[in-house]
């Protein structure tokens, strides 16, 4: 049955509206998660603060489980859906990059365009600096391209990568995810609380 | 009121609730369209879309640009720039109801406005380049893609907080 758009049973003519409503209460979501504010995604960084860590690996852990049962119900076509491609050395340098800058300007894309929306100064210096980093990138495209289109193996998923069921991964990921809470509620207690 | 906004400003919301309805909305956007979320598409059409109207030719001659340029489609009319227009008009509700709407540069009071616009600059010049050489930034690569238990997406992620971690300890004093 799903995905309902690429599946033709809901008309193509309302992907932009529904893509402009997916945004909303993506962006809702974020910044009333407290996203909008660099502070505090900063702050999982230096374990002061684990929102970051919590929402992200709470949302992963809820829509893979998600996903997966509504293709055991029969609701979801698992293999039409787009599977992120692994271009490994691409994925690692251009991860490490952006882990540098996360920890320089306190956000990710998305977060910076929620607190733009509610007026960050720093946000729109960080949104132009993301537009910089594109127009470089562009600009030396023809000395990057080696790592951008090598090294690549396929819309891999970790099932194929290393030959486990997939409910096995989603139930150790899940494990995962909650032994990662319990660990950041201790490591909160630890640290000096930073007021912000 | 005012003086409950003030007292609520910086009050979110639990951030397992929060994570829970983000997973929700996850699952309903693969449900619907077959695609995750994204973030950084939207600021790469803008950049080849502002490119293209200043210096046409050159768009064209690039490799990069001239992969998301045709006759007779703006490369603004793309999914994750409708989406990337929806985020904001969200974020600006929310905000809104919480009373944090405001301009205003944060940072730590250990370091200066200019200090912190510099850094924000940076960062976001590198968050720009590795989202490109990565196909995605935390939304588009890591997020959608462990919601599929895509091994690019996961390596993505690892790579993304470790480095961030790795390099937190250079960056410490504009935060702690």
């Amino acid at each position: 049955m799903g995905p309902l758009i690429p599946n033709g049973i809901i008309p193509i003519e309302w992907d932009s509206i529904i893509a402009i409503l997916i945004g909303i209460v993506f962006g809702f979501v974020l910044e009333s998660s407290g996203f909008s504010s660099s502070r505090k995604l900063a702050g999982v960084f230096y374990g002061y603060d684990f929102a970051v860590l919590k929402v992200f690996f709470t949302a992963a852990v809820v829509s893979l489980i998600g996903v997966y049962y509504m293709d055991y119900l029969g609701y979801l076509d698992i293999t039409q859906l787009y599977v992120h491609p692994l271009y490994l050395w691409g994925a690692i340098i251009g991860g490490i990059i952006m882990g540098a800058g996360f920890v320089a300007g306190g956000f990710c894309p998305g977060t910076s365009l929620c607190a733009v929306a509610i007026g960050k100064i720093d946000a729109i210096v960080y949104v132009v600096g993301i537009m910089i980093g594109v127009f470089i990138f562009s600009e030396l495209f023809p000395i990057i391209e080696p790592i951008y289109d090598g090294y690549f193996y396929g819309n891999l998923t970790l099932q194929d990568s290393l030959g486990i069921n997939p409910y096995w991964l989603v139930f150790i990921f899940s494990i995962i995810a909650i032994v990662a809470f319990v660990i950041a509620d201790m490591v909160r207690k630890r640290i000096k609380n930073v007021f912000y | 009121m005012t003086q409950d906004k003030q007292e609520n400003k910086h009050v979110y919301w639990n951030p397992y609730f929060g994570g829970f309805l983000l997973g929700i909305l996850i699952l309903f956007t693969f449900f619907l369209t077959g695609r995750g979320l994204g973030a950084s598409g939207a600021m790469k059409s803008s950049v080849v879309s502002i490119v293209g109207s200043v210096a046409p030719t050159h768009a064209e001659n690039n490799t990069y640009y001239s992969k998301f340029i045709s006759e007779d489609e703006s490369p603004m009319n793309t999914w994750l720039v409708f989406e990337a227009l929806g985020v904001l008009i969200g974020a600006f509700i929310s905000g809104g109801l919480s009373g944090r709407i405001s301009w205003r540069i944060q940072h730590s009071p250990k370091i200066t406005s200019t200090r912190r616009l510099v850094f924000a600059l940076g960062g976001g010049l590198l968050f720009g380049l590795g989202a490109q050489i990565a196909r995605g930034c935390t939304s588009g690569a890591a997020l959608s893609g462990m919601a599929v238990l895509s091994t690019g997406g996961f390596v993505t992620m690892l790579a993304i907080f470790g480095s961030a971690y790795g390099f937190a300890y250079f960056f410490r004093k504009n935060w702690i």
